[in-house]
């Protein structure tokens, strides 16, 4: 015989279910029942740094895309600081910056946008570097646990090369899967494979 | 405090992303192995909430959407604490709920069941909880309902509970069950989860010392999130 550890199990995840919508985001679902929504504003109106739209699709397994997502997005201001007590450098984040969003897909198309700040680069560890990236997480019918995965940037090709995630990717054909394409100046397009040829690269974190 | 990492996900534990029996999970399931990463600051730090977020009834489902009287329906009480796998308490932390109402509908365009829209009950709720991590709503029981996995597929009673702890690597959606329902063992849903153990932690108990005498039935359901690794020693989160 051995001590017990103890420890508690995490409450284990179940699918978010079709109606995730009138949960988490009931005023986007056309659903007035709280008097303020929670998510819709990432960067807050006096976050310096370029003002950006990201817009894409999650495909399914046939290549559908999939309508009853709901997508949520942590990310860091201009300056790579995370509005977190825990960040050494949060006190230096503009008043009004969450970092934190949430957004639903359009019941017809299955397109979501939201609008937000590029992020700075973040410490990694180990004194590395961390590419400007958005941490995102997808919830939907069907997906029993949500899906972690991140989104960087096009433009910053050099700093992809350092960057500690992206360089633990293998198959080296999977990296772009991560980073977004450019449509406009100032708008992204980043679409979110669950299966294929072309799966995203999701993470455990 | 130094920082320092959430323990691992045990995805033994929670259901894998494919599970044959319900079939949604079929086209929607990655195929490829997840990419285990090192948490860096992106995921053990997270949103924060604050009672700004949010209105004081918020958390009273059978009167945040009522404008003629109270929602139809078994009343019940849903209380119970959010704490860490090291059994601390999550302080300050926002719940989300969402269900169906005592027949079984959800107010949701994309709901069809013939079961009839209650006028006075929206079906969602939301609240943070205080500082030893303690949650409570009041809501109506909701009804089970029918749905297209199998020909004959029913969904057992339910409340899905979004939380976020302190870091976006402790996020997490699940459902509650109810002690005692005979659907919870048909359920596909339920049934992705392999450890019996597992889908006992989604079952609240009834609890009749929280229950109020002629008013309202009291489930007591406690939500655990991952723990975090003890700061007692160095470690390399942010270098040597």
């Amino acid at each position: 015989m051995v001590q017990s550890l103890n420890y508690l199990k995490e409450t284990p995840s179940q699918t978010a279910g079709p109606y995730v919508h009138i949960g988490l985001a009931p005023g986007a679902a056309g659903f007035d029942i709280y008097k303020s929504e929670l998510g819709w504003d990432i960067a807050g109106p006096d976050a310096i740094g370029e003002r950006i739209t990201v817009e894409g699709l999650v495909i399914d397994g046939t290549g559908a895309p999939v309508k009853d997502v709901m997508l949520e997005v942590w990310q860091a201001d201009a300056n790579g600081i995370y509005p977190h007590p825990e960040d050494p450098r949060a006190a230096e984040v503009a008043k009004g910056f969450r970092g934190w969003g949430r957004v639903i897909t359009d019941f017809d198309t299955g397109l979501w946008s939201f609008d937000t700040i590029k992020p700075g680069a973040v410490p990694g560890r180990m004194g590395r570097v961390q590419a400007s990236h958005l941490n995102l997480w997808i919830v939907a019918r069907g997906i029993n646990v949500g899906l972690n995965t991140r989104l960087y940037f096009p433009e910053d090709d050099a700093a992809h090369a350092a960057d500690p995630i992206l360089s633990m990717i293998e198959q080296r054909h999977r990296v772009k899967t991560l980073i977004a394409q450019k449509v406009a100046p100032g708008k992204y397009r980043f679409d979110i494979r669950l299966q294929g040829d072309d799966e995203t690269v999701f993470l455990d974190i | 405090m130094k920082p320092a990492e959430f323990h691992m996900r045990d995805r033994e534990w929670h259901p894998p992303a494919f599970a044959s029996g319900y079939k949604t999970s079929v086209p929607r399931s990655p195929k490829q192995a997840l990419l285990s990463i090192d948490q860096t600051w992106s995921e053990i730090t997270g949103p924060r909430f604050g009672h700004s977020d949010i209105a004081a009834g918020d958390n009273d489902l059978i009167t945040n959407y009522a404008t003629t009287g109270d929602a139809i329906g078994e009343r019940i009480i849903v209380h119970g604490r959010v704490i860490d796998e090291n059994g601390r308490g999550v302080p300050n932390t926002l719940v989300e709920i969402w269900q169906a109402n005592a027949g079984g509908r959800y107010r949701h365009k994309k709901d069809t069941y013939l079961a009839p829209i209650d006028p006075n009950f929206g079906g969602c709720g939301r609240t943070i909880t205080d500082e030893n991590g303690y949650y409570f709503f009041r809501t109506i029981k909701p009804g089970a309902y029918p749905w297209r996995n199998y020909v004959n597929s029913w969904r057992p009673a339910h409340i899905h509970v979004s939380i976020f702890g302190t870091s976006f690597s402790q996020r997490l959606i699940s459902q509650m069950y109810f002690e005692g329902d005979p659907l919870i063992a048909k359920c596909p849903i339920v049934n992705t989860i392999k450890d019996q153990a597992a889908v006992g932690q989604l079952i609240a108990a009834l609890d009749l010392n929280a229950t109020i005498p002629l008013d309202s039935i009291a489930y007591k359901f406690d939500i655990v999130l991952r723990g975090r690794r003890s700061t007692l020693f160095e470690n390399r989160l942010e270098g040597n």
